[in-house]
């Protein structure tokens, strides 16, 4: 089972510049980890001891995984993931 | 050095003057390697602040599917702060994350919503770092 992972430019220096890669997990922290196994280093970009970092989006799909259940949405096969920075400043 | 048209100078500074007090907020993107701004996506300040900007999380992800459909990157990603000078705040520094864009901003606090002078500057934004950088205006 592949989940497909696209991943933003700024975390593209941990997939050696891959725009789209593939992880294994029946959750998003799952796929998380799974990630970090293969690209040691992004889940810390990711996550924090709150969980989802304030300023990192993840999309299951086309659905902001916060209006679902965090990291411990489940994922199937075929979903597909995007992870995006927000857009933000002050 | 960020070389951008008159157009589109003139449509953030115009975005800008529309969302005063608030922040106003936006991408130009153009094709992928070509450093040159092309398409104006104004988007909406979900924050609707004068102090903070956030695109929307749902048109975010739609903005860079668009983009990616057409091969497009964020060549200029722009914001207006009102009360303060055309430069990057601690916190949009802490949130900048495209290093290849051309952050800039544009302070409506001279004149507000009203024509006038206004301050409008660009920047690199790369790991905590800010650069100044030369805006050449081209006029079509």
């Amino acid at each position: 089972m592949s989940i497909e992972v696209r991943v933003p430019t700024i975390l593209r220096p941990y997939t050696s510049g891959e725009k789209v890669v593939s992880a294994r997990g029946t959750t998003v922290a799952a796929v998380v980890d799974d990630l970090d196994a293969r690209y040691p280093g992004i889940r810390e970009r990711l996550i924090d001891d709150s969980g989802l970092r304030r300023f990192v989006n993840v999309y299951l799909n086309d659905e902001d995984v916060r209006f679902l259940g965090g990291l411990t949405t489940p994922v199937a096969d075929s979903d597909s993931i995007t992870i995006l920075p927000a857009v933000a400043g002050g | 050095m960020l070389v951008i048209s008159q157009d589109l100078v003139d449509a953030m500074v115009a975005h800008a003057r529309a969302d005063h007090p608030d922040e106003a907020c936006g991408v130009i993107a153009g094709p992928a390697g070509s450093d040159r701004p092309e398409r104006f996506i104004p988007m909406v300040n979900a924050a609707r602040s004068p102090t903070f900007y956030e695109f929307d999380t749902t048109d975010l992800l739609r903005l860079y599917r668009d983009m990616d459909d057409r091969d497009e990157v964020p060549v200029v990603i722009y914001h207006s702060h009102t009360a303060t000078e055309a430069f990057p705040s601690r916190t949009d520094v802490s949130y900048a994350s495209e290093p290849e864009a051309h952050y800039v901003l544009v302070s409506t606090r001279e004149t507000g919503r009203e024509e006038g002078p206004f301050e409008l500057r660009s920047f690199r934004i790369v790991e905590g770092t800010v650069t100044e950088e030369e805006v050449r205006i081209e006029v079509a």
